[in-house]
């Protein structure tokens, strides 16, 4: 195990900017890969971490040059090598797994043909050996009956299955290195669980050493034997994962583990301040200085080394590392959330079912729409005056369809939406006035996509404040600042445009604009999904702290149960467009639950290297809801018999007040999972 | 800290806009080539009538296919006439013609576009089967009919070709719509109940004028070759207004013993049409969007 297979060595890779300015993207890099180790980059987006991977198979991303240093792969600089010898390592010695699977895959070419087209270049087998290969490398990544998984196109998988083809493509070299970018971030939580174990089967199968780049410390947790943390460019902490998990002796790695949700704990993290520094502006001293907790005069002026620690076998960049030495992660400590629900029904859905079928041409003059089998069904929620309520599913449960439905954006094919007991919300955009559009706003996912990028802070804010209460002029000013404080901005933040905010800083001016309009309910589309885990709990927090300043209620729509955890005081879980389970959080996340919810609960990926996911059921897609039945019948692991097939389970109650959708009575359910 | 420096970019006027974006254009060879030819030619089209040595229609038997001189830089042709004042004089009609021609193509064929990209469903596929068809008629077929109903005047000129060159833009504008209507600031304005106008207006123009001016710019030589095809067959600028398609079609017979009557319009035209692309390119490359990897569709 000592064998070192990739050894980087002061590496520098940067760009020149407009003015000449050399600015650096990875400053003065060192690590080894050894054989048969998993070894995971971590770090927030635009920490340099791809850039590093990158580097490890000799490729600089354009625009962007080496500086300095080496990465030295069987004694050769595979930076200094030349494009034919670069062919005969890259696919054979060291492979690479991308990101999304789905784009990487060539559409047009049968699976089969295309991992064939990776054996004839990286190995020197015949045909007939090739064909055998094929299959065994479908089967050795537990793929369901390779032989017709091979004739099928990329399009017929699931996005857990191309990514698992886009493993056997890698595996086709027999690679001594596999390299890794995030390949689990755009898939589902329970996919994601099943990909990382196989990963790790794999990993201790064939003996290829991995380097795992993500910025999920849960993902990281998981697979690696040893962790690099990396921050704005420099290795800030590398050492064995257990160790840094469990005690994370660089401030950074601390606030981190921090601010990450966990599903034992109800309530929100700490949130770490700040952001990571844009590469190029030259500061003296430590990197993170800005946002350390554990900073002194010492850390501004001088940029701390990084340092071999021989008894805990780990490097750190940090002058104050011993304070953090003694204190172990344990110390979490959440801001417990004051339930001021009140018992006021603000928001009620009845029996609402939404169908996305096209209206045939005499269902249009009726201005109806017939479906029998409509995408979302049977929705029944109601939803109190200042309550956080989460909808939780993988994607495809219809959870963002049913806050389009809400929004007015889709109309819905049955059923009631009333706001207020009594104000019919039931009708698409043309239909309602615009009081029934102002009370409820959204916040997207995206914050780069639902940002205007032509428009200034100012203006963006100014829309629904202009057009709900016709405000202008001074008046109008006034409001935007105010608007912009209460998000945490400061007044000079009103003549930049989105490009020159962070991630973060985006999210906020979104939901500045979202509480412009003094609404009474505010639907937030899995609102931190595309943000750093460290703004995270920042935006999390803001979005706490508004509510109780403004009573707000929210509707809070994400995959990320663990965030769900955090923020919401009930929770709903759906499966294909039903639900299968409703109740305060706190119960949904204790057994018994649905079998769904249970599957979901066994996937969530801790960062703890002691919780291993528990998967419980297989992680199929499933492309429509059963016509029949209980929704989740396809994948469920408890299924009773022909029952469960031809009658849509009933509700049941738990003591808690906890409602079940299932054939298993309660009792039974209890016994079984625990 | 300089991280205040990063963000000093404060909303800038028009102005300074446009002189940032004419600039960067002037940076590459190519641009500051284009641009030049251009600015060049809009000058002489400005200052030509004062500056012309000749009387433009003078007829003169006597001096009949003269060949360069001191007096005639570039000879005269046919009739006598003084072919460097016909040809500094000749890019005139042309250039207000399609520079007006073009700014009609652009309005319609942009809000039409843009209109069609946001609403979506039946109309648009009507309008969009519409521009189909009339993409399909030769142009210039529909031009010579429709001239020679209403005869050549430049009041039918100029909404005549900015109609028959605004159908490309249709498409264009639209597909830029549709790239920019998915995204969740146009789904946010309509949850808010912003009106049509408001979002073609706020939310959808800034994002999509800068594809569209671009195609504007690439349609104007394009019309500017379809007019000067018009004058070259006869149904253009009427005679004696001199204009190169005119000068060309009327001394192509004559290439063979006075090629001078018939180079001077024909370099005037194309380094027009050379510098209108190569400025239409580079404003296109100042704005960030790359004409050479995204094809207009």
């Amino acid at each position: 195990m000592t064998d070192i297979i990739q050894k980087v060595k002061n590496l520098s890779i940067g760009f020149r900017s407009k003015k000449g300015e050399e600015i650096l993207i990875l400053k003065n890099i060192s690590t080894n890969i050894k054989k048969g180790e998993t070894v995971g980059i971590v770090g927030e987006s635009g920490s340099g971490k791809s850039t590093l991977a990158l580097a490890m198979m000799g490729y600089v991303k354009h625009g962007l040059y080496t500086i300095g240093g080496e990465c030295q792969f069987n004694s050769s600089n595979l930076l200094k090598m030349k494009s034919k010898d670069l062919e005969k390592i890259r696919g054979r010695k060291i492979a690479m797994i991308p990101q999304n699977a789905g784009q990487a895959l060539t559409p047009n070419l049968k699976i089969g043909y295309q991992i064939d087209e990776a054996l004839q270049l990286h190995s020197d087998l015949d045909e007939k050996e090739r064909e055998k290969k094929i299959s065994e490398l479908l089967n050795k990544v537990r793929l369901p009956s390779p032989e017709t998984i091979a004739l099928r196109y990329p399009h017929e998988l699931s996005g857990g299955q191309q990514q698992r083809v886009a493993v056997a493509m890698a595996l086709a070299g027999t690679p001594d290195l596999l390299l890794l970018d995030e390949p689990t971030t755009g898939l589902d939580v329970t996919t994601q669980a099943h990909v990382l174990e196989l990963l790790n089967f794999i990993a201790k199968d064939t003996g290829t050493s991995m380097v795992y780049v993500s910025h999920d410390l849960g993902a990281i947790a998981q697979v690696s034997d040893r962790i690099i943390v990396m921050y704005s460019g420099e290795i800030v902490l590398e050492g064995p994962s257990r160790d840094i998990l469990k005690r994370p002796i660089h401030p950074y790695t601390h606030g981190l583990l921090k601010s990450i949700p966990k599903l034992s704990l109800a309530g929100l993290p700490e949130s770490m301040p700040g952001s990571q520094p844009q590469p190029g502006i030259i500061q003296s001293g430590c990197s993170f200085f800005d946002r350390c907790n554990f900073s002194d005069e010492n850390c501004k002026n001088n940029s701390p080394k990084l340092e071999f620690l021989k008894d805990l076998n780990t490097s750190v960049r940090c002058f104050n590392y011993e304070k953090l030495v003694n204190e172990s992660q344990a110390s979490q400590t959440v801001n417990k959330i004051k339930n001021k629900s009140q018992d006021k029904e603000i928001l009620n859905l009845s029996e609402v079912s939404i169908s996305y079928a096209k209206q045939k041409l005499l269902d249009q003059i009726f201005n109806r729409i017939s479906d029998d089998n409509p995408t979302v069904k049977d929705i029944n929620i109601n939803i109190k005056k200042g309550e956080t309520i989460a909808l939780v599913g993988e994607s495809g449960s219809g959870k963002s369809t049913i806050l389009k439905s809400i929004a007015g954006l889709l109309r819905t094919k049955d059923g009631l939406i009333r706001f207020d007991e009594n104000r019919n919300l039931s009708s698409n955009l043309k239909e309602r006035d615009p009081n029934d559009l102002r009370i409820i706003q959204l916040i997207f996912q995206n914050p780069d996509e639902s940002l205007n990028p032509n428009h200034t802070v100012e203006e963006i804010i100014a829309q629904p404040l202009k057009l709900y209460f016709g405000l202008k002029g001074e008046e109008l000013k006034k409001n935007i600042i105010d608007l912009l404080q209460k998000v945490r901005l400061g007044e000079f933040y009103t003549s930049r445009y989105p490009r020159q905010l962070s991630g973060g800083e985006k999210q906020r001016v979104a939901v500045a604009r979202a509480f412009a309009a003094k609404p009474d309910i505010i639907l937030c589309d899995e609102v931190t999904s595309a943000l750093d885990v460290s703004v995270q709990a920042a935006v999390l927090n803001l979005l706490q702290q508004l509510k109780e300043d403004f009573g707000t209620t929210y509707i809070f729509v994400s995959h990320d149960l663990a965030v769900v955890r955090a923020i919401s005081d009930r929770v709903a879980v759906l499966y294909q467009g039903r639900l299968c389970e409703v109740g305060p959080s706190n119960d949904v996340y204790k057994f018994p639950s649905h079998p769904y919810t249970e599957v979901l609960l066994g996937a969530v990926l801790e960062p703890d290297p002691d919780i291993k996911p528990k998967l419980v059921a297989e992680d199929i897609v499933e492309e429509r809801p059963p016509e029949k039945g209980c929704s989740f019948q396809g994948r469920c692991s408890r299924i009773v018999g022909d029952i469960c097939k031809k009658e849509i389970p009933p509700w049941q109650l738990t003591d808690s007040g906890n409602a079940i959708r299932c054939h298993i009575p309660i009792k039974e359910l209890q016994k079984e999972q625990f | 800290m300089k991280l205040d420096n990063i963000y000093k970019e404060e909303k800038k006027s028009a102005v300074a806009k446009l002189s940032e974006i004419i600039i960067t254009m002037a940076s590459r060879p190519s641009g500051l080539i284009g641009l030049s030819i251009l600015v060049f030619h809009i000058i002489l089209a400005f200052i030509s009538p004062y500056i012309a040595p000749h009387d433009f229609k003078a007829i003169d038997p006597t001096l009949m296919l003269q060949a360069p001189s001191a007096e005639y830089w570039f000879g005269t042709d046919d009739l006598g006439r003084d072919v460097f004042t016909r040809t500094i004089l000749g890019g005139r009609t042309a250039l207000t013609i399609t520079f007006f021609g073009s700014l009609i193509a652009l309005l319609w064929g942009g809000l039409l576009g843009i209109f069609c990209g946001l609403v979506g469903g039946k109309i648009d596929d009507v309008v969009m089967r519409i521009v189909d068809a009339f993409l399909s008629i030769p142009w210039i077929l529909a031009m010579l009919l429709i001239v020679s109903l209403l005869g050549t005047s430049t009041e039918v000129l100029i909404p005549a070709l900015g109609f028959f060159y605004g159908k490309g833009i249709v498409r264009v504008a639209r597909a830029a719509t549709h790239d920019v209507i998915a995204k969740d600031f146009i789904v946010s304005a309509k949850a808010r109940g912003h009106s049509n106008f408001s979002i073609i207006w706020n939310e959808i123009i800034p994002n999509v004028r800068d594809a569209i001016l671009v195609e504007g710019a690439m349609r104007w030589s394009w019309m500017l070759l379809g007019f000067s095809s018009l004058s070259f067959l006869g149904f253009g600028v009427s005679p004696p207004t001199p204009d190169w398609g005119l000068m060309i079609s009327n001394a192509r017979g004559l290439m063979s013993f006075a090629y001078w009557a018939v180079i001077a319009p024909i370099v005037g035209l194309s380094s027009l049409i050379i510098g209108i692309n190569l400025t239409a390119d580079a404003f296109a490359k100042a704005l960030g969007i790359d004409r050479s990897t995204k094809a207009p569709v």
